[in-house]
């Protein structure tokens, strides 16, 4: 398919721009990267030389935390544009090689890292959980790629199963036959590779008979809920799960953690979703966990960096990594555990920590982790 | 009898001519049956235009006259009116619309030509049929409504009353003044608000045209222009006006001692359960909460406030009261709401302390609010740094597209004050400034002159670093992301329909625009007017405005009203329905469907029948009977049928 930039002014509705910098001053890379959305903006709009536009390196610094579109106050589609451009590079055959090496590994191994297909479910092997296809349920607990074969967040994983074993909620999952998503996919820019995700994946959860979803990763969850055209099955993420559990009486949390935590608002659940009360309702209930808020909270949470495909991209972004500057926040304010609800929030923080020495102060878990602890 | 039609073809310049060959109109025109004689000209609404269809009437004894030319919105009247002067029934008149149905919308002048003649065979067809009406006439109260008592709705009263008319002043707050009473100076001549608006309030209170209800609101309007019956709801205060003193001995005694935020201080003081909004309200009277009052809301209290009271005003079994009166015209000026930035959470409104909205800085720096003028941070200590944010719920599709008019302008007269009063450094965050209004301009340099900063990019956070507040935008014109620490952040919230826009428009019968503020009859021509006669607009409730604008529409309303008024009758179209008693089945569809509740049963006869006063003439009585009795004047069955016709023949 090929992209013509002409069409990008429409697509996008570049020329609502008013230019007045919302984009840009949002922006969670703005100091990290050349990358000004306002410009960029306007810059493609104008251009008679797209290609001296599209061969920027800064293209690839941008995480689709989605802030500035989220704000625009012209209904410009600034990530959308992001994408657009990405696609264009794709369809050349111009995206760098590791975003390459992402594209291709997800087409022959449906999952970016290029790890056996076959060996997708390891981490469940033990664990007594329903397989579709061998048995039947109605409840899809929806993996994802890091979840399934990163070991950090394998933990993750094996936390939320037994979470949902001890609820006794009837749930399976795909196995082998799961494949990624795509949600990062598109947004690096393969949307054909995009749209065979979502129609092999809307077929094969038909087929399976899913009445429900539940995703591990806020990524899953958005690329489901609001990206695949025909899915047309409700799907939750699994904080939302977890919080009905906890409020129905049918999840009890009664080991005390004696922790202080605070709690990262993932992009992809927080401001592109509006999940922002679920998390929080779920620390709270953790007996002897002291919840406290960072002051860059739900709609002004600072993007960690880890989406958009920048697990993938190498360089591009200079200065202190956000990871870092969230976890000294963190610090700052005594929190000992940072919570997040995202494989790519864990895992940037991860290395954030390791980075900034400061492991004897503080930890990161995922949600899931928490509660599989306090149960 | 013979009917003589004489058709007029108009050029409008090159408007139609261009397009429309206008001989040939002519010469089709003569082919069609009653036609006497057929004329183009260069523009007919010109006097030697009319001069020669005058002549003609005279000339050739005509009887009916279609003209082909533009809207009858534009010179159905001119062209009415001429007839009349000839002395043949307006309703005789015909407009073909060739202009903007054909030559304004097509380029084809054969095509065009073509279709100007189906149009003009159908205005011909139809007007053969038509049928002399006469006006109806009525008599018209010589009386006012206004309904809000902000700045807007006190100079239309008082204009009114000026002019010797009775005025009913109607405001559902406790107090008269609107938002203007809360404003501390006003841009961009900076005098006070409270010293140009005090005399205008004390004046309500002191005419004797005016009659004025406070803490009440409009429940119910019926009737028409001229005659309309409104039923107004008194809620109850519980001090009985007539004995309050305004003394305030009972607020010091109210048991509630923490108070609850002062709704005209914006929260930026308390007050008690019992108090007086402010030392310069009109009326001063002292009122009761229900929501926070004791004894209202819990059912006990020691009545502390009752004791206090010398003048035994306090009387907690004050019921609402309801008041019917009858005014020839009406006018609303419900003002606005301001935006609530809450809506909008990248702010940090209601998270961080210090971080307020340009309505809070009015209360902030009048010298009659919460810290006397001064201002102050939270803790007491005076702001080292403040930044402004333009466009805080408007110019945003997220919240309000429009523009709200006075935000700049407030913004940097804020500034001003601020700059004045605390020395401190001062930034501006804007995308365009909006400084449209006379000495506006002027006043935008001053404030430049006086050292503070604009950044052209819009405000897209507010986080908290290191104890202070951090703007974070776009210094658009550098082109550089900046991050600026400031000690008060004042969101320059933008002016919002009211929150019951909707009911009030539904009361009176008037709509709104996209923009949720009421709607008037033509944006350019008729500002202040409404779709319903005898309705009119002042103020921000049709739209944001400065008080300067705010002002000259209210005394454009009150002049509309004072005309109305003056006239002492009205004349109404005769275009209106009438139900034929032979043939009405008393099926009750067209009392259904009548938006006017124009139509009554007659129980003795079985059938419907239509009041004249109020019906207007939509029609859809018509469209709904199944018996063809109900029949609109001007929209016969025959003549609409014939016109059809003549399109498709
Ligand atoms: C922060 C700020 C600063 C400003 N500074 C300036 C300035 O310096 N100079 C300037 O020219 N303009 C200024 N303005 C604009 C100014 O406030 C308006 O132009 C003016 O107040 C509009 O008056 P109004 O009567 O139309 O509306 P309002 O002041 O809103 O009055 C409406 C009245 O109607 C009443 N009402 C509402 N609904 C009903 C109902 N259903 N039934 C009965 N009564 C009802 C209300 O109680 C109120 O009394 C400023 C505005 C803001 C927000
Ligand atoms: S926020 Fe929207 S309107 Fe403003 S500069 Fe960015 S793209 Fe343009
Ligand atoms: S999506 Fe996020 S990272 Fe990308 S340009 Fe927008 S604000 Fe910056
Ligand atoms: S009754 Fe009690 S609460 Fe109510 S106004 Fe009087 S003292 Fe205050
Ligand atoms: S007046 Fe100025 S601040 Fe207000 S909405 Fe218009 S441009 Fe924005």
């Amino acid at each position: 398919m090929k992209i013509d930039p002409k069409t990008f002014i429409k697509d996008f509705q570049l020329n609502f721009c008013i230019q007045c910098g919302t984009c840009t001053g949002g922006c969670p890379v703005k100091y990290r990267s050349p990358l000004n959305m306002r410009r960029l903006v306007r810059e493609t709009h104008l251009t008679d030389n797209f290609s001296s536009i599209s061969k920027r390196a800064e293209l690839w610094a941008c995480t689709t935390c989605s802030t500035c579109s989220l704000r625009c106050p012209s209904g410009v589609k600034n990530v959308e544009l992001i994408m657009g451009i990405r696609n264009f590079l794709a369809n050349k055959g111009e995206v760098p090689s590791t975003i390459r090496d992402a594209l291709e590994n997800t087409l022959l191994q449906g999952n970016p890292w290029g790890r056996f297909r076959d060996r997708r479910a390891d981490w469940a092997k033990d664990l007594g959980v329903k397989i579709f296809g061998e048995e039947t349920s109605e409840t899809l607990l929806y993996v994802g790629c890091a979840p399934s074969y990163d070991p950090r967040v394998q933990s993750v994983s094996n936390a939320l199963v037994s979470i949902l074993q001890k609820a006794e909620v009837d749930f399976g999952i795909l196995g082998k036959k799961e494949s990624c998503c795509g949600n990062e996919i598109r947004r690096m820019g393969e949307q054909a590779l995009f749209k065979k995700l979502a129609k092999d994946n809307t077929a094969l959860f038909k087929k399976s008979g899913v009445k429900k979803i539940i995703t591990i990763s806020p990524h899953c969850y958005n690329a489901f809920k609001n990206e695949y055209p025909d899915l047309n099955i409700p799907v939750q993420h699994y904080t939302q799960v977890l919080a009905d559990l906890i409020e129905s009486g049918k999840l009890n949390l009664s080991k005390g953690l004696e922790i202080s935590a605070t709690f990262h608002d993932p992009c992809f659940l927080g401001k592109q979703n509006k999940v922002f009360d679920e998390p929080r309702k779920i620390l709270a209930s953790i007996p002897g966990c002291d919840f406290i808020e960072m002051d860059r909270s739900r709609e002004r949470s600072l993007c960690c960096e880890g989406g958009g495909g920048r697990m993938w991209a190498e360089g591009g972004t200079e200065g202190k990594r956000n990871g870092e500057i969230r976890i000294r926040e963190a610090v700052a304010i005594g929190a000992k555990t940072l919570a997040t609800a995202c494989p790519f929030c864990l895992l940037t923080f991860e290395d954030a920590i390791k980075i900034s020495g400061l492991a004897d102060q503080i930890v990161v878990k995922d949600i899931a982790e928490l509660i599989a602890e306090s149960i | 009898m013979n009917k003589k039609i004489g058709v007029y073809i108009c050029h409008c310049g090159t408007n139609i001519a261009a397009t429309v060959d206008c001989e040939a109109l002519v010469r089709f025109s003569s082919t069609m049956p009653g036609v006497k004689i057929a004329r183009d000209y260069r523009y007919l609404c010109s006097d030697p235009g009319q001069d020669l269809i005058k002549k003609d009437i005279r000339e050739h004894s005509l009887d009916r006259v279609v003209i082909a030319a533009c809207s009858p919105r534009m010179h159905e009247t001119t062209f009415r009116n001429l007839l009349l002067a000839e002395g043949i029934n307006p309703y005789l008149l015909n407009i073909a619309n060739i202009r903007e149905q054909c030559s304004w919308v097509h380029h084809d002048r054969e095509k065009a030509t073509e279709k100007a003649q189906n149009i003009l065979r159908a205005a011909v067809a139809r007007v053969l049929g038509q049928e002399a009406l006469t006006t109806r006439r009525f008599g018209v109260q010589p009386s006012a409504m206004v309904v809000g008592a902000g700045i807007a709705g006190i100079q239309a009263a008082l204009n009114i009353a000026s002019g010797g008319m009775k005025v009913i002043l109607v405001d559902q707050a406790p107090f008269i003044g609107g938002h203007m009473a809360q404003l501390d100076k006003t841009f961009p001549t900076l005098d006070c608000s409270s010293c140009i608006f005090t005399p205008k309030t004390v004046e309500v209170a002191r005419n004797k045209q005016i009659e004025l209800f406070v803490s009440s609101e409009v429940k119910e309007v019926t009737g028409f222009v001229g005659n309309f019956k409104v039923r107004i709801q008194k809620n109850p205060t519980y001090v009985n006006f007539a004995r309050c003193t305004g003394c305030g001995d009972c607020l010091e005694a109210c048991v509630l001692k923490k108070g609850v935020p002062s709704e005209f201080e914006e929260g930026m003081a308390r007050r008690r359960a019992i108090y007086i909004p402010f030392p310069q309200a009109v009326p001063l009277k002292a009122i009761v909460d229900k929501e926070s009052c004791l004894l209202l809301s819990k059912g006990k209290c020691k009545k502390t406030c009752v004791e206090a009271c010398k003048a035994g005003a306090i009387d907690f079994d004050q019921k609402e009261e309801v008041i019917e009166k009858e005014v020839g015209s009406i006018i609303i000026a419900t003002g606005y709401d301001p935006f609530d930035p809450r809506l909008l959470p990248q702010y940090g409104y209601g998270v961080y302390d210090n971080i307020i909205t340009s309505l809070q800085f009015e209360r902030l720096s009048s010298p009659s609010g919460p810290n006397l003028g001064e201002i102050l941070l939270k803790d007491g200590t005076v702001p080292k740094a403040i930044a402004f944010l333009h466009c805080i719920g408007s110019r945003d599709e997220n919240t309000n597209l429009h523009c709200s008019r006075i935000c700049c302008m407030a913004s940097m007269k804020q500034a001003h004050l601020a700059k004045e009063k605390t020395g401190a450094e001062i930034y501006e965050f804007y995308i365009d400034i909006n400084a449209f209004g006379k000495g506006y301009q002027e006043f935008y340099k001053r404030v430049r002159e006086e050292g503070i900063f604009f950044i052209r990019g819009k405000g897209s956070e507010i986080f908290k670093r290191d104890g202070r507040l951090i703007v974070a935008a776009e210094d658009t014109l550098l082109g550089t992301p900046v991050e600026i620490p400031v000690d008060l952040a004042v969101l320059g919230t933008g002016l919002t329909a009211r929150r019951d826009a909707e009911k009030v428009a539904q009361t009176f019968g008037i709509s709104r625009s996209a923009d949720g503020f009421f709607m008037e009859a033509h944006p350019k021509l008729r500002p202040v007017a409404t779709q319903v006669d005898g309705i009119f607009l002042a103020g921000c409730c049709q739209g944001p405005k400065d008080i300067p604008d705010t002002v000259a529409q209210a005394s454009a309303a009150a002049a509309e009203v004072m005309s109305l008024l003056a006239r002492g009758e009205i004349e109404v179209e005769p275009t209106i329905a009438s139900i034929d008693p032979e043939l009405c089945a008393g099926c009750k569809l067209c009392i259904e469907i009548c938006p006017h509740s124009a139509i009554e049963f007659l129980e003795m006869k079985g059938i419907s029948a239509v009041n004249e006063a109020l019906c207007k003439g939509c029609g859809a009585c018509t469209a709904i009977c199944p018996n063809k009795a109900a029949r609109q004047n001007h929209f016969t069955q025959t003549q609409v049928l014939a016109e059809v016709e003549g399109l498709v023949t």
